[in-house]
């Protein structure tokens, strides 16, 4: 018998706010996580703004026991910790006792590249043929599954403990995974999650490519552009974000809160054909993938209310909108909402998709589509498309029953999602 | 005095590695930093590393092999010291 799956836990780390509370206040009133970086100005980046969350160590160290604080040298890692910790915590579990694992909880967290700052410090000693001097961290801290290991470690889980990578795809996918691995009754819950450092060492290569904006130096807030005629590339991002994925038997066995349930979702790849590269998408792929999600999810087209996007500021967003419309087969007035929350997040990469979905989830917590900030100067090619209306630039009241939300990645890689409130 | 010191400094040194069970009051100089004190044997080279740094000398790989016991730290720490 196939298990149907809810939502029980939420933690966030972003560079627009650092917990629920914040972060969730951030999106209502659209205020930025995107400001100025000395250090790319000083290495001569051509985009000198970023998004990347704001801790003091006395806030990371209450995560961390001293041992694990000592050569502590990966921001995705330390992102990733505080999510996931956070989710559990939300979601009312507990950690498992010191001598038994929690056989029915595993974690699927992925990351594109962990620990970049750390191994860094490695490659130096290395190179000046100090290898002794590595210590015992320089492994945890940068294989990529370190962040599973960690919260697996830290709760104690029992039953699957991996880490997912699929550049911005990531989160997204880890979410799907999750509700497959539950739904198939091979565990009761998951943290699913994804993390992305921050730093030169993971951004510098976008910003060879220039694929980043260059002219927004001096006003960071309004670089990220979604959705907008303006837009000219998207602002690098960091963080993390975490959702415990659980059987609704599960959950409403323990009593747990429930945010949302997960209908159903699909992963494709476009495969590098068809107009389809390394770095862009083949449109019929995407398409495909979001008429298999509802397909999967057993429910049709029309009962989209409102879409959370990949959408990340660069040309391309035109052409993601009309991958939903002609998916969707849905356009004008008649074309459900939609945002996208990297204009105050930035592009949070292998982060993305987790941090956008626990913002997705919130929306029927808050009753609420949340805005769309620089999207004002609407590109004309969506304008075609979609009523101006259904691309809200505030935060608006609106109950949402189904929320799709998609993410693409590097490597010709999709997933989409499909949520639903269990509220009437 | 000196060995005391170095006894003191030893300890601070190895507290942050002890797992929750074992506190700095548990470490004697005859402890067994793996068997007794349960230290994770990964950490060891990292007390090796802190060693190193605080009294200012350098362990071979020999001398990692030997240093089993609180008692066997010290001695390694003299005879280094004295050597410099």
């Amino acid at each position: 018998m196939a298990h149907r799956v809810v939502v029980t836990g939420l933690g966030i780390c972003a560079p627009n706010g650092v917990g629920l509370k914040d972060f969730t206040k951030s999106l209502q009133e659209g205020s930025s996580g995107i400001s100025f970086q000395q250090e790319l100005k000083d290495l001569n980046f051509g985009c000198q703004v970023a998004g990347k969350p704001e801790l003091t160590s006395e806030y990371i160290n209450k995560y961390f026991t001293p041992l694990q604080l000592k050569g502590l040298n990966a921001s995705g890692l330390v992102y990733g910790v505080i999510a996931g910790t956070d989710a559990w915590t939300d979601a009312g579990l507990s950690k498992a006792e010191e001598d038994e694992p929690d056989w029915d909880s595993g974690v699927i967290f992925g990351t594109g590249i962990l620990g970049v700052d750390k191994f860094r410090e490695s490659i130096h000693l290395v190179d000046a043929g100090d290898t002794r001097r590595l210590g015992s961290t320089s492994v945890i801290q940068t294989m990529a599954s370190g962040i599973s290991a960690y919260l697996g470690g830290i709760l104690g889980s029992g039953n699957q403990v991996t880490t997912n990578s699929s550049a911005c795809t990531t989160g997204t996918e880890g979410v799907i995974m999750a509700y497959d691995r539950i739904r198939s009754g091979k565990a009761k819950r998951i943290l699913t999650g994804s993390c992305s450092d921050s730093g030169p060492y993971v951004w510098g290569g976008f910003d060879a490519m220039r694929i980043l904006p260059r002219k927004f130096n001096n006003t960071p807030s309004t670089a990220s552009r979604p959705l907008s005629a303006t837009a000219s590339g998207f602002v690098p991002g960091s963080g993390a974000g975490a959702l415990v994925l659980e059987s609704l038997q599960s959950a409403k066995e323990r009593g747990a809160k429930i945010y949302a349930e997960v209908l159903g979702g699909a992963i494709n790849s476009g495969g590098q054909r068809g107009g389809g590269s390394m770095t862009a998408p083949n449109s019929s792929s995407v398409q495909r993938c979001i008429k298999m999600a509802l397909k999967n999810s057993g429910i049709e087209s029309k009962d989209i209310e409102a879409i959370n996007g990949h959408l990340t500021a660069t040309g391309k967003d035109p052409v993601e909108v009309l991958n939903w419309s002609l998916a969707l087969e849905r356009s004008g007035l008649d074309f459900p909402y939609i945002n996208s929350f990297k204009g105050i997040m930035g592009h949070g990469l292998a982060a993305a998709g987790s941090m956008e979905c626990v913002a997705a989830v919130l929306q029927f917590k808050e009753g609420q589509i949340f805005g769309n900030v620089n999207s004002e100067d609407l590109h004309p090619e969506i304008e075609k498309l979609v009523d101006k209306s259904r691309i809200p630039v505030k935060t608006i009241s609106f109950r949402s029953k189904t929320i799709a939300k998609a993410s693409f990645g590097f490597g010709d890689v999709n997933a989409c999602v499909i949520f639903r409130t269990l509220k009437n | 005095m000196k060995e005391e010191n170095y006894y003191q400094q030893l300890k601070g040194i190895v507290k942050p590695y002890l797992p929750e069970d074992v506190t700095v009051d548990d470490i004697s100089p005859d402890s067994h930093f793996i068997n007794e004190l349960n230290i994770n044997s990964a950490n060891l080279v990292d007390i090796v590393l802190d060693v190193e740094d605080a009294f200012e000398i350098t362990l071979e790989n020999d001398d990692m092999d030997q240093m089993q016991t609180v008692n066997d730290a010290m001695a390694i720490i003299d005879k280094k010291r004295r050597s410099k």
